[in-house]
């Protein structure tokens, strides 16, 4: 198991490897830094010396993968590729294109966007599976056929339509909860229980469906008819006989995720103003600051990665069969 | 006439899919599932409004040059056919069906003297002298010409119909049951034609911040969304379909190197890799202008290449499911039999391989339609989707939703763009779900 662990985790350095170049393609070879400094200088009117000024004082002015002008080991290190690129796997940033320390920026902000996409995610799957059990358990009834409705309707609607309307309604009509801010703390709450809320609605649809069907393929198999055969109830069978063996694709498919709620949701904060990960992606978008979206890329990608190797964990540890591997 | 890169790829979409059809139309292993979609209620009704969009959408995608109309001069069939839809431009927000701008303004009147009061519009409800009195009866009276050329279009189908069918005779209603579909497509049609009734003498949906009518900008916008939902999965399919099924024929290195692209693409948070990929072409746009003189292609470009990276970061999930199913097929019976008796891979492959998962890239396709279609407002709200200039219901939503703060609250935008957006998400993921009861084999024995 150790081994196939192992293994596994080797393979993950291609992986982010193969990331780094491609991101590092998209940024420094389609357009070059001289490019970059003329955007971000202002289209007209660039004078040479002020684009070689702003690529001094980026660390853009060095040349892109082989420095012909050092010797030897500096060759390779003395380059943008290595620079702007390499140093990402050691979880160095660097500064943002405004002169800002990234890596510092992220460790702060990363807490606020656990916060709200952590509950978000369990309440999320707490609600979903409970209304899938409910649509199995009244099954060829009214109560699935309107639960299946409900789904496809709460799913063709717009995310972006229920955070508008829930700040509207909740925040602006009703004046329970601040439209938007956050705060230190117990403060923290009142900021909070309407973006959960709402994502957890605008999730129903689709995860309530998703489990459904889950759900209905597992009822359908020997071991439930067994199960119902030998006089246990209809309840009793779901929730212990079709809930615990559906766990396992559950569990797993929540684990891939978990490492990624650091990244926050993009919409989410940016409507809400919460000061995470999401919000400053957007930030960095709207202001083209490229070397805080190219370490976001790279951030997200080692997160993906870690969420991969964590599954072929819980797999080893759930499923019997993987050990042999 | 002016063909933009998403018109021809539109149309060359279309061709092709009639093509398919016309080739397909006797095959025998459609009749069971196209029989089941046709039984469907609820798909058939989803199916004609999907059409009406569609209609709509192809009558946007042909452009022309009309000099002095616009701006740049270029305007589609649509935007001819709606004419007095945008030149009855006023100043800024009016409600719907007001004829009244929504801020005050000071009016002078014959006197000389100034009021205080909202002015008028120049357009919507102009034709009423007191529009207090007589607003809701003229709306009304409006409402029921409507209603009646479209009954009456609708008694002409009829009569259309009772004349096909004594030629016909009865093979048409074996065959069909057209009772429903032509209630579905009768309410449409003379809801429609109240619509437009209407939308001649008011602003049906108001008016947005400079004045623009919000009810063309939502049927303008249909396009838009059109365009991202198919044309990405247009280039999405070969990458995927290639892919999915080389990985899991041939195994070994492909199959590794083929994994090892998707899992690296996987890897790349999407949102952010589209973003990255955005800016790029902002960038590329900003350094070379001479390449894009005209706003009309610059931004069809954009919407384009929207869809190209749309494609690139979602044909992993159709690869990754082909590619097990191939991983299955490839050790069938027919298919072994297939390779002792001498038969070339690409023989097996055409023949024998993608016939077999043709079901689950037909579900895909329609499956991420809607997904597609609600993504783009996303985007474009994350400043990253298409041009500011495009009409989609993404930018209608990102330029009204700070008008939420006004008072009284300008809604009309908002809700215009989420309405048209629900129904074509709505009306797709119905049809999507009884393609998929349809076509999955899964599905079908149970009888669910």
């Amino acid at each position: 198991m150790i081994q196939y662990i192992f293994r596994r985790l080797m393979y993950t350095f291609p992986l982010l490897l193969g990331v780094n170049i491609l991101t590092f393609f998209l940024f420094f070879v389609v357009n070059t830094p001289d490019d970059m400094a003329r955007m971000q200088l202002g289209q007209k009117h660039v004078t040479e010396q002020a684009v070689s000024k702003w690529k001094v004082e980026h660390g853009y002015d060095l040349p892109l993968f082989v420095n012909t002008e050092r010797g030897s080991f500096n060759k390779i290190t003395e380059t943008v590729f290595y620079q702007k690129s390499i140093k990402l796997f050691a979880f160095q940033f660097g500064v943002s294109d405004s002169g800002r320390d990234i890596g510092a920026d992220i460790k702060q902000r990363m807490w606020p966007s656990l916060a709200i996409a952590l509950p978000s995610l369990l309440l999320g799957l707490l609600v979903n599976i409970f209304a899938a059990l409910m649509m199995v358990l009244f099954r060829h009834s009214y109560l699935e056929f309107w639960g299946v409705v409900a789904c496809v309707v709460i799913m063709s609607i717009s995310a972006l339509f229920y955070i508008i309307g829930g700040q509207f309604l909740f925040s602006k009509l009703l004046k329970l909860v601040p439209i938007s801010g956050f705060g230190s703390g117990i403060d923290a709450l009142k900021f909070l229980i309407l973006p959960i809320v709402i994502s957890v609605v605008s999730g129903l649809g689709s995860g309530g469906r998703w489990y459904r069907a889950l759900f209905i393929e597992e009822v359908e198999k020997d071991y439930v008819i067994t199960a119902r055969a030998k006089g246990l109830s209809e309840t009793q069978t779901l929730f212990r006989h079709v809930l615990g063996n559906a766990m396992i694709p559950i569990l797993t498919g929540v684990v891939v995720v978990l490492p990624l709620l650091f990244m926050g949701s993009l919409i989410m904060e940016s409507f809400f103003s919460i000061p995470g990960l999401g919000s400053y992606t957007i930030d960095a978008i709207n202001r083209q600051d490229f070397a805080i979206v190219r370490s976001m890329v790279f951030l997200g990608s080692v997160l993906y990665v870690i969420g991969l190797l964590l599954t072929d964990i819980c797999y080893t540890l759930v499923d019997p069969r993987v050990k042999l591997l | 006439m002016i063909i933009l890169w998403t018109d021809a790829l539109i149309y060359l979409l279309l061709i092709s899919v009639v093509s398919i059809g016309v080739l397909l139309r006797n095959h025998d292993g459609l009749k069971r599932p196209l029989k089941k979609i046709a039984a469907n209620k609820s798909a058939m009704v989803s199916m004609i409004i999907l059409l009406l969009f569609v209609a709509v959408g192809l009558l946007d995608s042909i452009h022309f040059r009309a000099e002095g109309q616009r701006s740049s001069g270029v305007i589609s069939v649509l935007d001819y056919c709606t004419q007095p839809l945008w030149h009855h431009t006023e100043k800024t927000y009016s409600a719907p069906f007001s004829a009244y701008l929504y801020s005050k303004e000071y009016i002078t009147q014959e006197g000389g003297h100034q009021v205080w009061a909202f002015p008028r519009l120049q357009f919507g409800g102009s034709h009423l002298t007191d529009p207090e009195l007589e607003k809701t009866a003229d709306v009304l009276s409006l409402l029921m010409t409507g209603l009646s050329k479209g009954l009456v279009l609708c008694l002409a189908g009829v009569g259309l119909r009772g004349v096909f069918r004594g030629k016909k005779s009865e093979q048409i209603a074996y065959r069909y049951r057209p009772g429903f579909i032509f209630i579905t497509i009768s309410i449409l049609t003379i809801g429609v034609a109240g619509l437009i009734e209407l939308s001649m003498y008011y602003h049906i949906f108001g008016t947005d911040k400079v004045g623009e009518d919000v009810f063309y900008q939502t049927i303008k916008s249909i396009r838009t969304g059109l365009v991202i939902g198919s044309l990405t999965t247009f280039i999405m399919l070969p990458l995927a379909v290639v892919f999915g099924i080389l990985a899991g024929f041939y195994r070994g290195w492909v199959d590794d190197i083929i994994q090892y692209i998707y899992t690296t693409l996987n890897a790349i948070p999407s949102v952010l890799l589209i973003a990255a990929s955005i800016l790029m072409v902002q960038v590329y746009m900003a350094n070379h202008p001479e390449s894009f003189t005209n706003l009309e292609s610059r931004a069809d470009l954009r919407l384009l290449f929207l869809c190209l990276i749309l494609g690139v970061t979602s044909w992993t999930g159709l690869c990754r499911m082909l590619r097990a199913e191939t991983l299955k097929l490839r050790e069938m019976g027919y298919v072994q039999a297939a390779k002792v008796l001498g038969v070339k891979p690409f023989g097996i492959l055409f023949q024998h391989i993608l016939p077999n998962v043709m079901h689950i890239i037909l579900i895909a396709i329609v499956l991420d339609f809607s997904a597609l279609v609600l993504a783009e407002a996303v985007l474009s709200y994350i400043n990253i989707g298409v041009d500011p200039s495009t009409y989609s219901w993404g930018n209608m939503i990102n330029g009204a939703r700070l008008e939420m703060a006004r008072e009284p609250v300008v809604w009309w935008p908002l809700i215009a763009a989420f309405v048209f957006m629900f129904v074509l998400v709505l009306t797709a993921n119905l049809f999507a779900d009884a393609v998929r009861d349809a076509f999955d084999p899964r599905r079908s024995q149970y009888g669910q």
